[in-house]
């Protein structure tokens, strides 16, 4: 997944914009995201056909993304996550290990 | 201290009224101005939002003012506490006089409510968050929550607490909508349907109709009015993120710099506060608010003592989509003493606090009775 590095100030920022919303430069460049994060909260959309699970990913360059979490059984804030290469629109799914639910 | 007060408050009909937006809004205004001892002829300002794209401007018409001034700022719940910092600077700088307030929503009757967001087209949310279907705005809160009982080791019982103390409020409120209806318990809260985990339906706030108005005028004027004038004392207002993903921590709310702003204003600190009046669209917003506002350290809001939302607010009196004006009509009534079996006896000072959106705008009023 692509996010946006400024070229003044070193940010990353997602979503793309005209300008970088740390510095104000008017140059971000477009980079690969490493495609790990962690979890900063999540939500079980139940009022739906199939429940999903919704979450904010902090991505480890520091933008938080909207997202779903595929194959998470339990999720849990604060988990580490990864992206599931190729998906569109990019989805997550668990890194190293799985935790307790939380109050699911 | 700013030299203007409020004098006159009304609800229009709550609940399902089978009423349209403009005859709750007649309701809430000549209600409001009956309760001020003024009439029409003496409006000269007007802040709604909720009737169509020229708010304001179609109100006057269609109560044959031409007013000086006016406000139909869109900004969520929130609003109508932004309206009043707006009035009562309109006032003191002589743009106008009497302003009235108002709000109605007949999403109930009309059933108009949806949980699936609009996007407008053009925005980053249209494009970067509507592809994974959150409810909005449940989803945000529901995000919020979670994140706040993992931080704090809290569970959903914990949460649950709130909204069975809110039904319990309204029990005392004949204008509640839960009003008769008995107690909820904690278990019954975990076993309403879950909608967007940790919140369940009764988790939620209320879809209702309903609304109410405020009149405001200097201070100087408001003490040959019939009523008890309720002085604003301050004010403050923050604005922080549209995206679901735009905040950085879901748990440092713009009411944090709303709260300050207005309590720097009025020389006043939460302990002085004798009520609050605070926005509970759903269970995580009150714990959450009160911590933000200064009433209780992070993750102990469920513990605050100072007596709030004494309708049982959004979660168990009404909810007509956008609740803040709401929240000023009762923090007017404690003021004047006029709340009954819910009176919170002596009360001289009251906070209101809106959110709008997905916790997107925050304002924040201090009122202080007039001695």
């Amino acid at each position: 997944m692509r996010i946006q590095h400024c070229t003044s100030c070193g940010s990353y920022q997602h979503h793309p914009r005209p300008i970088c919303v740390t510095c104000g430069g008017d140059r971000p460049d477009e980079v690969e995201a490493a495609g790990t994060g962690t979890v900063d909260s999540f939500t079980v959309v139940h009022r739906a056909e199939k429940p999903y699970v919704l979450a904010r990913v902090r991505l480890t360059e520091g933008p938080v993304v909207l997202t779903h979490l595929t194959g998470v059984p339990e999720p849990r804030c604060d988990q580490p996550v990864r992206l599931v290469e190729g998906s569109e629109p990019p989805v997550f799914t668990g890194s190293l290990f799985s935790g307790s639910c939380d109050g699911l | 201290m700013t030299g203007v007060a409020i004098a006159g408050a009304a609800e229009c009909d709550l609940g399902a009224t089978g009423k349209t937006i403009l005859e709750l809004q007649t309701q809430a205004v000549t209600r409001a101005l009956d309760d001020a001892g003024l009439t029409l002829a003496d409006v000269d300002g007007i802040a709604t939002n909720g009737i169509s794209r020229f708010s304001a401007t179609q109100l006057a018409d269609w109560l044959g003012l031409q007013p000086s001034w006016c406000d139909s700022t869109f900004a969520g719940g929130a609003v109508f506490e932004m309206y009043v910092a707006r009035a009562a600077q309109a006032i003191a700088a002589g743009q106008c006089g009497t302003v009235v307030i108002s709000y109605a929503s007949d999403q109930r009757s009309a059933r108009r409510r949806g949980l699936t967001a609009v996007y407008d087209e053009g925005t980053p949310e249209a494009e970067w968050e509507a592809p994974y279907e959150p409810l909005y705005p449940i989803s945000y809160y529901a995000m919020v929550a979670q994140r706040y009982l993992h931080v704090h080791g809290l569970n959903r019982a914990d949460l649950a607490s709130v909204a069975v103390a809110a039904r319990a409020r309204a029990q005392i409120n004949p204008k509640a909508w839960t009003y008769g209806k008995g107690p909820l318990t904690v278990d019954d809260v975990l076993a309403a349907p879950q909608i967007s985990s940790p919140l369940g339906r009764l988790d939620c706030c209320l879809v209702t109709d309903g609304g109410g108005a405020i009149v405001l005028t200097s201070l100087e004027r408001a003490r040959d009015l019939p009523k008890r004038p309720v002085e604003v004392l301050g004010y403050g207002e923050a604005l922080t993120h549209t995206g679901m993903a735009s905040e950085p921590d879901l748990l440092r709310t713009g009411a944090i710099d709303s709260g300050r702003r207005a309590f720097a204003r009025a020389g006043l600190t939460p302990a002085d506060i004798d009520v609050v009046q605070l926005y509970d669209s759903f269970t995580v917003s009150v714990p959450l608010g009160l911590e933000a506002l200064g009433f209780a350290a992070p993750g102990e809001g469920l513990a605050v003592t100072t007596p709030h939302n004494t309708t049982g607010g959004g979660l168990a009196y009404c909810h007509p989509g956008q609740f803040g004006v709401l929240l000023l009509v009762e923090a007017v009534r404690q003021l004047r003493g006029e709340c009954g079996d819910r009176q919170v006896p002596g009360a001289s000072t009251a906070l209101a606090h809106g959110t709008g959106g997905i916790f997107s705008s925050h304002a924040t009023v201090i009122l202080g009775a007039d001695r």
